[in-house]
């Protein structure tokens, strides 16, 4: 038999071991040889925290009084691993762009930093974690005294107590040591977190190992096993599915929200992709833990005495085969579970006491000469953590004492469970809402914790202890609806059920309740954006503006908290971003930014928030700040259209003048073709003039040649007065000086005439027109509208091309008046001559052709223009056509003649 | 001013592949869920038909099922995948 003291000395052993495994980590992170430290291995094992000694000693008892129940307890979990996509990434991405460092953090950090958040969130976990860590105490107490009574020694209530304090005393020298070292949360615990997984992979191999010797030692096989549980006195299933389904929900929101989970989990997690292997590899954790409990929980019951304490069949069955060695091992693994589980637990907690209370409190008796001017704030966070440290194990450890270790102790892990789940609405609402707000968050909280103490946690000590075995049966005041394990009359539930639905309903109702009814702060909303679109942005908007301060006092401040040289680090880096010599950086709202998520590394964002609000100066987001920010973006974007819309007139100034260049480059040559044309028109009739002339001068001719010579001489002189009459015509129009005589005529007479003066009767072109719609009575100068008429059939004459030249004249009426169209058949205008008809001289037919100057359209043009009307080229699928609008004037008496 | 590009409509085979793994993913929790759901449907208490060891070595059995699977599409998915900070909407 192994004696008490061999025990006390492997314990110490234990001990050392792990402090210089913990130390040698340290040291190695230190010189940046961290590669295997942040292994997603090592990140799963010390995800093992969540089983504890109560999970430890605890199962195989709960199997041996409850069955198969005591798996909800890994179920839970393993669900939430397995669902990792949904809640788990989404937490690990808002811890590390927000460096969160607990999870009243988170919930302060999503609320708009709120300090009062922070601080029920904490005051939550440590009344849900005391009665915890005492269970812890009570396990290694426990397990050291199977071994001291194993030596016929039997421990009375005063050893149970000296071995609790002892257990809490060393927890926290080494929690202080390891946990407390350094003051970045996101720094990570690299000792701490090595020797968790160290004595994570002691506690499996000594579960399981008590499990082979079961099965193969003790039973012989599987087989064996199967058929000892089947014929054993343990009921497998014998429950009401509300608890299973309560139980496998409350572990599974437990992993979420138990502020020691977190830690490792969100805060201590150095690479999202961690998780991807953790999702299954921590479930086969749980499953290797779980695998052995029913056996060792059956063959327990088979061996060992009637009224033997189940929850110790662990240690008790190597024990009573004489198998010294593994129950050592099993010693070791519960003080694993038990220890690793407090210290994680005390750094949470102790990071969310000092962040959330005592830096904040300490703060505001700092008054307003805030930060800069008082002494080290890093020693002040420091040593507050380390208080916290103290205070949390001694709350655990006075919480055992009072309690007295009996087995009512063993009924509170789910109870404790359930006070830490009151924070999961608030931290799902918070990620996956943005309309939840601070108020109903605080207002959901404090619900879900007054139900919880009264249902359960109250209860738990027992009738007559704190409540009345009269309030238990009448309610409180005598209302029967209050009773503690019966609310609104609900009878017959299973009082953990009970507590676990109520609990989470009204808590869950209220907070959405009062975040349907609130308006979030400015920061608030600010806040909720960024956690809720985690994955589309993941940089924050800018929450400073208008910073006053000085980056000196900044520096001062950052250096209290961060200590010198990563401060001096961190605004050299920045002014070297910016371009400054020297280590003093311009303060932007963008490195105000940046500080303060830094900052909020070290003391959490509510209090890191708060400090650099004092020496920013008041609060840092207003809704004149967000508004004006709007502004500025609104003139930004309005500017920018401007901008846009300037350089569009631009370009449309430019294609203009571009065109107009072509033009006017086109006008020209076609101006020096007219030029040689009309020195070629006037010198051809002046030649056969001279020449005739002279012919007549010289005389000795007849009759008949003489008369012939003069006519010739008679048609050129004319040809040439009417290109000048032309010219001249023109050139009046386009001055303006014309004089207009109004008359009134019917626009069929005009056209008669017009087609009559064309020359229409050598039946060349076929002319159609329609009598019926050009019934128009028109006041206008009626000679120049003929003449316009008279041009356009004329040049249809001259210029259509058709085997069977024809003409349409017809009259149509739109929204602008009235039109006539003169349509051909022939080959139409090229569309690049369309621009040019109407100018003068431009003639698109050869000159031998056309035998005119090319000024007849432009003097259309011109007289249109003159009586208020238009003539346009419209293109045709095929023939030419040319639109002449009436003048607005002309249609009078148009109703009376149809 | 500069407008979002929109995210294509229809994808290349192997990240549709991921895409489909990622939801296979996304479906494991409601699927343990099912399965550990089924023993609220069996006999309790002492009676005849008591549920023994094969309780046991259902849900044992569907523990393994859920690491097995979890562990099979952690590996197929690409870690960059879900580690780029753009989250595509998923269709």
């Amino acid at each position: 038999m192994m004696s008490f003291n061999a025990l006390i000395v492997v314990a110490l052993g234990y001990v050392v071991f792990l402090f210089l495994i913990a130390f040698l980590a340290e040291r190695r992170a230190a010189h940046g040889h961290s590669n295997w430290l942040t292994s997603p291995l090592i990140y799963t094992l010390s995800l093992s925290i969540y089983c504890t000694a109560w999970t430890f000693y605890g199962a195989v008892g709960y199997a041996a009084r409850s069955g198969l129940e005591f798996v909800t307890i890994y179920l839970g979990p393993t669900l939430v691993m397995v669902g990792w996509w949904w809640i788990l990434r989404r937490l690990v991405r808002i811890g590390r762009a927000q460096r969160i460092t607990s999870i009243a953090d988170l919930v302060s950090s999503r609320f708009g930093k709120s300090t009062q958040l922070g601080m029920i969130v904490t005051i939550i976990s440590v009344i849900a974690a005391t009665p915890y860590i005492a269970l812890q105490l009570q396990s290694v107490t426990l397990s050291f005294a199977v071994f001291a009574q194993s030596e016929g020694v039997s421990w009375d209530q005063p050893d149970f107590i000296a071995t609790g304090m002892w257990v809490a005393i060393g927890l926290a020298v080494f929690t202080i040591i390891f946990g407390t070292r350094n003051l970045d949360a996101n720094e990570r615990h690299h000792g701490v977190v090595i020797a968790i997984a160290v004595e994570a992979v002691v506690k499996l191999c000594a579960l399981v190992a008590v499990g082979v010797f079961v099965v193969w030692g003790v039973a012989g096989g599987p087989g064996e096993m199967l058929h000892r549980i089947d014929e054993s006195e343990i009921v497998l299933w014998n429950q009401d599915g509300g608890r299973w389904i309560s139980l496998i929900f409350l572990s599974g929101a437990a992993l979420l929200c138990l502020p020691r989970m977190f830690q490792v989990l969100v805060v201590e997690n150095a690479d999202e992709r961690h998780l991807h292997i953790a999702s299954w590899a921590f479930p086969l954790y749980l499953f290797m833990m779980s695998l052995f409990v029913v056996p060792i929980a059956v063959v327990g019951l088979d061996l060992l005495p009637p009224g033997s304490n189940p929850d110790l069949f662990v240690l008790t069955v190597p024990l009573s085969e004489g198998r010294d060695g593994l129950a050592v091992l099993s010693f070791l693994g519960g003080f694993s579970s038990a220890t690793s589980m407090v210290i994680v637990a005390t750094i949470a907690l102790a990071t969310m006491v000092s962040n959330h209370i005592v830096v904040p409190i300490w703060l505001s008796l700092q008054g307003n000469q805030h930060a800069t001017m008082s002494g080290d704030v890093r020693h002040v966070i420091l040593l507050a953590r380390r208080l916290s440290v103290v205070g949390i194990l001694m709350l655990g450890f006075l919480y055992y004492r009072i309690s007295g270790g009996g087995t009512a102790l063993a009924a509170i892990g789910l109870i404790s469970f359930t006070g830490a789940v009151q924070i999961l609405p608030a931290m799902i609402g918070g990620i996956f809402w943005r309309g939840a707000t601070g108020v109903g968050a605080a207002a959901g909280l404090i619900t879900g914790l007054a139900i919880w103490m009264w249902t359960l946690f109250l209860p738990s000590f027992g009738t007559d202890a704190i409540i009345s075995q009269i309030v238990l049966e009448n309610g409180l005041f005598g209302v029967s609806w209050l009773r503690p394990q019966a609310l609104f009359g609900v009878n017959g539930l299973d009082p953990l059920v009970h507590g676990i639905l109520w609990s989470m309903l009204l808590n869950t109702g209220v907070f959405v309740v009062c975040s349907l009814l609130t308006f979030p702060a400015p920061l608030e909303r600010l806040q909720g954006a960024q956690f809720v679109n985690v994955f589309e942005h993941s940089n924050a908007a800018p929450a400073w503006s208008g910073a006053a301060t000085g980056a000196e006092d900044l520096l001062i401040m950052a250096q209290r908290i961060m200590g010198s040289k990563e401060a001096q680090a961190l605004f050299t880096q920045e002014a070297a971003r910016q371009g400054k010599a020297g280590y003093l950086p311009e303060v932007t709202p963008d490195f105000i930014e940046q500080l303060e998520r830094v900052l909020a590394g070290s003391v959490g964002a509510a209090t890191s928030h708060a400090m650099i609000g004092q020496l920013i100066g008041g609060s840092s987001v207003s809704v004149e700040d967000l508004i004006a920010v709007a502004d500025e973006a609104a003139q930004i974007l309005e500017y920018s259209n401007r901008l846009e819309a300037k350089s569009q007139e631009q370009e449309r100034t430019a294609r203009a003048l571009r065109a107009a260049n072509d033009k006017l480059t086109a006008l020209s040559i076609q101006k020096d073709a007219f030029l040689s044309q009309i020195s070629h028109e006037l010198r051809t009739p002046m030649t056969s003039i001279r020449s005739f002339s002279d012919i007549l001068r010289d005389g000795d001719m007849n009759e008949n040649e003489q008369e012939r010579y003069a006519g010739i001489i008679h048609d050129e002189a004319v040809r040439l007065t009417r290109l000048l009459d032309d010219l001249l015509d023109l050139s009046v129009l386009e001055n303006g000086q014309v004089e207009l005589r109004e008359q009134t005529g019917q626009l069929s007479d005009l056209l008669d005439r017009a087609v009559r003066a064309a020359g229409m009767h050598d039946g060349v072109l076929d002319v159609k027109r329609d009598h019926e719609t050009e019934q128009l009575t028109l006041i206008t100068d009626l000679d120049r509208l003929t003449q316009v008429f008279i041009n356009l059939i004329a040049n249809a004459r001259k210029y259509c091309d058709a085997g069977e030249p024809e003409l349409v004249i017809s009259v149509c009426r739109d929204d602008d008046g009235y039109a006539v169209d003169f349509t051909d058949n022939g080959s139409g205008i090229a569309p690049e001559n369309q621009e040019l008809i109407f100018e003068k001289f431009s003639r698109v037919a050869d000159g031998s052709k056309a035998g005119g100057a090319g000024l007849g359209l432009a003097i259309c043009r011109e007289v249109m223009h003159r009586l208020g009307g238009e003539v346009t080229y419209v293109p045709q699928p095929r023939g030419a056509a040319f639109r002449v609008r009436l003048p607005q004037v002309t249609v009078a008496g148009a109703l009376e003649e149809t | 001013m500069s407008r979002k590009p929109t995210p294509p409509v229809f994808l290349q085979r192997a990240s549709y592949r991921q895409r489909r793994i990622r939801d296979a993913a996304k479906l494991m929790p409601f699927l343990g869920i099912i399965l550990l759901a089924i023993p609220l449907a069996w006999p309790s208490g002492e009676g005849e038909e008591v549920i023994g060891s094969e309780g046991l070595l259902y849900v044992f059995g569907v523990w393994v099922v859920l690491i097995v699977l979890t562990a099979l599409l952690s590996n197929l998915m690409h870690a960059d995948a879900s580690l780029s900070s753009k989250d595509t909407p998923d269709q």
